[in-house]
């Protein structure tokens, strides 16, 4: 009931409002787009001129242009007890430089200020971060049933890296003492495999792919038969990244999933991988994917850059979704655990 | 997700409407609802800063329009502000007189570099040039394959060796001369911007190259960090312009706002798929539109030009606007809207839409329209032309002729007729936005009778058909006599 009442009325919307605007351009067609104004070329001038870290005053423009400034003052306001609005809103302005987020910030705030800060500030926010990113279980699990293969599954949109992650836990797991076996089931990007396969001769890992355009489902299913057939402990699974908007390439992750937690495979992890300097956009992936993968953790990739990623406090907060691994630069080995305490320390002093 | 700007305009709107003034405390009201909707758009802090002042000096004093709410003419202020900042300045690409005319491509890993360097050159191709790829990311495993197989489908030829970056730029630089073609772009290794060594080697390739214009690729999903980035290039390179990529994902795209804020340079192109022709000039009106989660229209009427009979659409809204529509019509629109996507996505685009329309089209299931064409195609074609005509005996053939029950046939019935008679009062009025404001309790109601199935299902999500009790009120109903069910 309620859902034709929303078609009949959503599709009339739809063809109304589109019909219109195509009959009015129509109509506009013939009109010259009208002039514009010049404008000033630089919308923020003092973030241009390169900010001058040492003098940093209180006036607005101080603020504006040294976020060093703002942090270390954050650190240095350690009042007892109540706190006061000017450090509430230097805190909103730490979180919210470093991506947490307007909604998850708010909360924040507001459970600083109905428990406020006896040790100071800075170990109250510490505190309570640090609380939110140790929930969940950040390990990675990798014993499957007997007779059956583990599967990790990495997922996410495009360019977040994820065929690197998995080169770098490939590595990781070989050096571990695994038989790893890499199933290339990126097969849209042109050369992902490629990409993969030279992972796999770097790390000494097995491969198995398919050709360019073939089923993802299939290469992933093929390099879960040549694990269980040699014996191998891990597959680590490679997909295309895809938009998580889009409702074909999510139910096609799907299907790629539940092909590969069939006997003999088994998926204990699924990965989403996510770049760090994602903003909020993140927490409508994540949403997703969670839906359509069944996400046991996250990878937070490219932290070495200039980004916080803390997306990801929204993120512990929303969807109460662990971090299980950091990327924190080019190198095999860059790819860590994550560390709650670590990573708040750098969220607040960067 | 996010809470659109006029949504939040609108809540506070009750308080500023008929004062004939924005006073001081509505417009720092208003103005707070506008900051948070650019930081939910990813808009960097400081540009966010400034960008609310410039919309202060705007509005500060200005007396209010007769014919806009006072929410609506801030949005108005914001809009046209965001299209200034972004569209101010804009980079018209002139061909050197010397060719080739050299682009050089620099961002961060994973922005789209390597995409974006074949979309350009295929944009080149059809303006006429003759462009040449040349691949110097030799850091990406398999980057120069990647720009090699793009190359290939696009027709362009793509120069690598595996030296070092500043030789294949050179070197390409060369072989593109040589062979006459007059437009070369250089694809050059992702980087973290705080990378010394990376920033290094891309400052000595263009150093080498000494190209005409570097366009910076940044994505649109990006967070705060985009000024970093983009103050980093632009401290390294001093960069003619910025490529948007990654658009056809739903972020808001704040970012582009922010990098175009620190860097004072303009948004050149725009890219939105993964397919290469999903390429063009960037518009700053749709941008602004979208950062504002205003539904970017104008991208969706050209999806709607791409994929939907325009003519059928065009007929269809003139027959919907004049009051004679039947279920042919609808369900011939029904087909139209499906083809651009899902009817719950494409709803929550619309302009205009309030907060509770957007979260009931998230409860659009598009399995169900399968079981409206069902039902429609069930009917004979008298009965569609004339819905009036449809007994007790003729639902019962078409409920089991579509599979559905007597009940399901009834309600779409009825909520078809009471569209057919909005669209009579709209045909009157004229403009839509009147009748779209009824939309709203009917949304709203939908919302609350929603609860209870989703609720029950939480497991499966809702499905309408699936719960016990509407699987008991079918069998009761079935061969008796069909009464209209009363749900209102």
């Amino acid at each position: 009931m309620i859902t034709y009442v929303l078609i009949v009325a959503a599709t009339l919307v739809v063809v109304a409002i589109i019909g219109r605007r195509v009959v009015r351009r129509r109509s506009q067609r013939v009109l010259s787009a009208p002039a514009r104004t010049p404008l000033p070329s630089i919308l923020v001038e003092e973030r241009t001129a390169r900010p001058d870290l040492g003098a940093v005053d209180d006036s607005l423009s101080g603020r504006l242009g040294a976020s060093r400034g703002v942090f270390d003052r954050v650190r240095s306001s350690s009042g007892r007890g109540a706190l006061t609005t000017g450090q509430l809103e230097l805190v909103e302005e730490v979180l919210l430089r470093s991506d947490v987020g307007v909604t998850t910030t708010q909360q924040i705030l507001k459970h600083l200020q109905t428990h406020g800060a006896p040790d100071g500030l800075v170990a109250a926010l510490r505190t309570q971060l640090v609380a939110l990113l140790e929930a969940g279980d950040r390990s990675l699990n990798a014993t499957a049933d007997d007779g059956r293969v583990a599967v990790w599954l990495f997922v996410g949109v495009n360019g977040v890296g994820k065929t690197t992650t998995i080169g770098k836990v490939a590595s990781a797991q070989v050096a571990g003492g695994r038989s790893v076996v890499l199933a290339a089931g990126d097969t849209f990007r042109a050369a992902a495999a490629d990409q993969l396969a030279m992972w796999a001769e770097r790390t000494g890992a097995d491969i198995v792919r398919g050709a360019e355009g073939s089923d993802p489902g299939a290469v992933i299913h093929d390099a879960i038969g040549r694990a269980h057939a040699r014996g191998a402990n891990l597959v680590l699974a490679d997909t295309a990244g895809r938009r998580h908007t889009s409702t074909n390439l999510l139910e096609e992750l799907s299907k790629v999933r539940r092909v590969a937690d069939r006997v003999p495979g088994q998926v204990l992890e699924t990965i989403l991988v996510l770049d760090a300097t994602t903003g909020q956009n993140a927490v409508s992936q994540a949403r997703e994917f969670l839906a359509a993968a069944n996400v046991t953790g996250l990878a937070l990739t490219k932290l070495d850059g200039t980004a916080r990623g803390g997306i990801v406090v929204a993120l512990a907060q929303e969807f109460g979704l662990p971090v299980k691994l950091v990327g924190v630069g080019e190198g095999v080995a860059d790819l860590r655990p994550f560390d709650p305490v670590e990573f708040v320390d750098a969220l607040l002093e960067a | 997700m996010f809470d659109a700007l006029s949504d939040r305009l609108e809540r506070i709107g009750q308080n500023l409407r008929s004062k004939g003034r924005l006073s001081p405390a509505d417009l720092d009201a208003a103005l707070g609802e506008v900051r948070t909707a650019l930081l939910e758009a990813d808009v960097e802090l400081s540009v966010v800063r400034a960008f609310v002042e410039a919309v202060k000096t705007r509005l500060d004093g200005v007396a209010l329009s007769q014919s806009l709410s006072p929410g609506q003419q801030v949005i108005k202020a914001v809009h046209e502000q965001l299209i200034e900042v972004l569209g101010g300045t804009s980079l018209k690409v002139t061909y050197a007189t010397h060719p080739p005319t050299v682009i050089l491509l620099a961002g961060l890993q994973g922005a789209g570099k390597t995409t974006t360097a074949a979309k350009l050159a295929r944009w080149f191709k059809q303006q006429g040039r003759q462009p040449y790829l040349i691949a110097a990311d030799l850091q990406r495993p398999a980057a120069v394959e990647q720009l090699r197989v793009l190359g290939g489908q696009i027709g362009v030829d793509v120069f690598s060796a595996p030296t070092d970056p500043v030789s294949v730029a050179r070197d390409g630089l060369a072989e593109a001369t040589r062979i006459g073609r007059d437009v070369v772009i250089i694809d050059t290794a992702g980087r973290l911007s705080i990378d010394e060594a990376l920033m290094a080697e891309v400052k000595a390739v263009s150093g080498a190259t000494n190209p005409h214009y570097t366009f910076l690729v940044i994505d649109a999903m990006t967070g705060q960090d985009a000024v970093q980035t983009a103050r980093a290039f632009h401290d390294t390179l001093e960069l003619s312009g910025l490529i948007v990529t990654k658009l056809d994902y739903d972020a808001r795209g704040g970012a582009v706002l922010s990098a175009r804020g620190v860097v004072g340079r303009p948004v050149v192109f725009a890219s939105d798929g993964e397919k290469l022709e999903n390429f063009d000039l960037f518009h700053p009106d749709r941008m602004a539109s979208r950062i504002l989660g205003m539904g970017d229209i104008m991208t969706l009427i050209e999806e709607a030009e791409r994929t939907m009979d325009q003519d059928v659409v065009a007929d269809a809204a003139g027959r919907m606007m004049s009051g004679q529509f039947t279920l042919d019509d609808f369900l011939s629109q029904l087909n139209q809207v499906r083809k651009m996507g899902s009817l719950g996505g494409l709803m929550k685009m619309m302009p205009g839409m309030s907060k509770d329309i957007r979260k009931a089209a998230d409860n659009i299931d598009d399995r169900d329209l399968n079981r409206v064409e069902a039902i429609i195609k069930s009917m004979t074609k008298a009965e569609r032309t004339n819905p009036t005509i449809i007994d007790g005996s003729r639902r019962t053939r078409i409920a089991k002729g579509s599979g559905t029950n007597v009940a399901a046939v009834n309600q779409l019935l009825n909520q078809f007729k009471e569209m057919q008679k909005m669209m009579k009062q709209m045909a009157g009025g004229g403009a839509l936005p009147g009748p779209l404001a009824k939309l709203a309790p009917m949304a709203a109601r939908a919302q609350a009778g929603g609860q209870l199935p989703s609720g029950l299902g939480g497991l499966g999500g809702p499905a309408p058909f699936a719960s016990p009790a509407k699987g008991g009120s079918k069998k009761k109903k079935k061969g008796g006599r069909v009464t209209p069910p009363k749900n209102r």
